[in-house]
């Protein structure tokens, strides 16, 4: 029971953070219908701009983590307005394939600002790890689960509630729609680019406690997440989060019960099995109205 | 013009080719053209704190060769290309290293994989060949052509095994990286762990740049281990160090030599405190005694290293020192030929490295003993010797 608890706590730590960096990929895709194979570079963006406030320059825990945030989003608003909307020609497999460019572009930034070597940071908080049935759960993981509850509703609320969540969920729908009610579909997209870099942003701080940042660590996350956001259904965000906390699960149970090789395989079996049996994702975006 | 005048007159124009032909060779030697070393090392990429400072010291002890006059009055060249750790990429700088710089040996790879990968294409092409990595592998079966200048995974199983049967331990476990270097830890783990009659409760694996092995070292603690030795490079070891001191696991760690280096220390914080690792010397050269062979070298290195680059030397970049000045030797009235350069490493003897006293023979290419490893023990985030 014990071992059981502690891969449980291992696997939605990890969920978690899958599922922030799935809802940035959905985010996006749902108003432009991209895949943006850069996300991974924000969220280690966001972990570098986190080691540069508070390692290097010792900010307060607060001030750091929202100017981390707000220099990823800022960094995701100048890819769209300098890399996507001066695309002449805006195929999808051309966007895609600005977005793997500016991936490599921006790791080379990164190596070029933060240097070669891995960086860690302290928790945000030192207290001791919880124990719930002689098993540990980390004040981080606490941190990123409350951080993470905080997102999935303030999305919720953000999209059913407020005015410009409602004109981003019609742009979703039906642009040409959108447009002929007046809803500006390009400051839409605009909008969508910048809060999906900031989702990224937001995984890049909360992980740069618990792991060490480097800058080519986006890679493999950013496959993570996009592979958790194809599970959930891409475009929806209840998918998003349900794809990102089962693969983080089943992650540690496939360490814990079966074998430590096989972690990373996990993750793309399941992927292929669920695209084989549901194609759409659990949640697909066909059955469900997008968000 | 007769028979015998037109004989003559080919004669001199054969003369005259043959003088050519003779003295050509001996044109291009007045002007001593350099001798070309290739290097191939991961600058760039996750294992740059191991390409990254062996590119430096190859920098360096080629300055230092060139600046006593080179070998035989030939200055030495460099050409340097990057791996990023990748295998293909590694194949395709000693692709280029041979058909078209014309090297006339390489140094690196920085990794047991790359090493690996490059291997069948130097011995194809016949070139003496010197790698950093400390994979077992790459010397065992012996190939003719490949050396090594790190220390053996052998050695370093039997500093930490030496260790632990000293303090009466029966049953490890033990966490490997996924990877070359993990793999052929493992291998020697395996192996020799009768021999010092251990037990291996688990052996589990994490991947390179796995975030979190909380899962692994719940499995571990089941079989109650009496230590725990994890094989892997940066950052993961680190990962691990931290996982098990949130995990509050009473179990002694022991690192490999991959990660011995004070980024070890910075990245793991307090959780390196109480990790046990074999090193090579150069971690701890104010720490040996007088009388050790190597103190001298060790800190001249050190100090030219910091004067030349700014920053504090690490252990990896010896590995690169030392191929070049093992090399150098050979080289020396070879005349640039390959078998005699490949004879001259295979018969150094008693060279003070900085990795240890190199032995090569036919039968090691290697030529390090168990003593390049000394056992040493963090300790506030400093290193202690142990024993």
């Amino acid at each position: 029971m014990q071992e059981f608890l502690q891969y449980f706590f291992s696997g939605i730590t990890n969920g978690a953070i899958y599922a922030v960096i799935a809802i940035g990929f959905s985010m996006l895709y749902n108003s432009t219908e991209l895949i943006n194979f850069a996300h991974g570079e924000f969220v280690m963006l966001g972990s570098m701009c986190m080691i540069t406030f508070v390692g290097a320059m010792h900010l307060p825990l607060v001030p750091a983590i929202a100017l981390s945030i707000a220099c990823v989003t800022a960094a995701g608003l100048i890819f769209e307005r300098l890399a996507i909307r001066t695309v002449k020609n805006p195929e999808h497999i051309v966007l895609i394939i600005i977005t793997v460019g500016a991936s490599i572009f921006l790791r080379g930034v990164g190596m070029i600002i933060w240097g070669k070597d891995a960086f860690s940071i302290p928790p945000f908080s030192s207290h001791p790890p919880l124990d719930i049935g002689g098993a540990r759960l980390l004040a981080q993981s606490l941190w990123i689960i409350v951080i993470f509850l905080l997102i999935a509703v303030g999305l919720q609320v953000f999209y059913k509630k407020t005015l410009t969540g409602k004109a981003m969920e019609a742009n979703a729908i039906s642009k040409r729609a959108a447009w002929i009610v007046g809803i500006p579909s390009r400051l839409m997209v605009t909008l969508a680019f910048g809060l999906s870099a900031a989702m990224g942003g937001v995984a890049g701080v909360i992980i740069a406690p618990v792991t060490m940042c480097s800058y080519d660590m986006g890679t493999m996350i950013g496959l993570k997440g996009f592979c958790a956001a194809m599970l959930g259904g891409l475009g929806s965000l209840w998918g998003a989060l349900i794809g990102g906390f089962l693969l983080g699960i089943l992650e540690a149970f496939g360490v814990g019960f079966v074998s430590s090789g096989l972690k990373d395989a996990t993750a793309f079996l399941l992927l292929l099995f669920i695209l084989y049996v549901r194609p759409g994702g659990i949640i697909s975006a066909v059955d469900v109205k997008r968000f | 013009m007769t028979i015998t005048t037109k004989r003559t007159a080919i004669w001199i124009i054969t003369l005259v080719f043959a003088c050519l032909l003779i003295a050509s060779p001996a044109l291009s030697e007045t002007a001593k053209a350099p001798y070309k070393i290739g290097g191939i090392f991961a600058v760039t990429g996750p294992s740059s704190m191991l390409g990254d400072p062996e590119k430096k010291s190859m920098e360096l002890a080629i300055e230092q060769i060139n600046a006593a006059g080179g070998i035989d009055g030939h200055l030495l060249e460099a050409v340097i290309y990057d791996t990023e750790g990748d295998p293909s990429k590694a194949v395709m700088g000693a692709s280029k290293l041979i058909s078209k710089d014309n090297v006339m040996a390489i140094i690196g790879p920085s990794l047991t994989p790359t090493t690996l990968a490059v291997m069948p294409m130097v011995q194809k092409a016949q070139i003496p060949f010197i790698s950093c990595a400390a994979g077992n592998k790459i010397v065992q079966p012996i190939d003719p052509w490949v050396f090594k200048t790190a220390q053996s995974d052998i050695s370093a199983v039997a500093a930490i095994y030496d260790t632990l049967k000293a303090k009466n331990i029966k049953k490890i476990s033990i966490i490997t990286v996924a990877n070359a270097f993990g793999e052929s830890g493992k291998e020697q783990l395996e192996a020799q762990a009768a021999a010092y009659g251990l037990t291996i409760a688990s052996a589990e694996t994490f991947g390179a740049t796995d975030t979190d092995m909380t899962a692994q070292l719940t499995k571990i603690r089941q079989d109650k281990p009496e230590a725990i030795v994890c094989w892997g490079t940066n950052p993961g070891p680190a990962v691990l160090a931290k996982n098990i001191q949130q995990l509050g696991l009473n179990i002694p760690l022991y690192q490999s030599h991959g990660v011995a280096s004070p980024k070890f220390i910075e990245l793991a914080g307090s959780a390196a405190d109480g990790v046990m690792l074999p090193t090579g010397k150069i971690l701890v050269t104010d720490l040996l005694p007088d009388t050790d062979p190597q103190k001298k070298a060790l800190a001249a290195y050190a100090a030219d290293y910091k004067k030349k680059f700014d920053t504090p030397v690490s252990g990896f970049g010896g590995y690169a020192y030392d191929a070049v000045n093992i090399l150098a030797g050979a080289m020396k009235g070879a005349d640039g030929d390959k078998e005699k350069i490949r004879a001259g490493i295979e018969n150094t003897k008693n060279h003070v490295g900085i990795s240890g006293v190199f032995n090569f023979s036919p039968t090691d290419h290697n030529g390090l003993g168990q003593d390049a490893f000394v056992m040493v023990k963090i300790v506030n985030g400093k290193w202690e010797l142990l024993k």
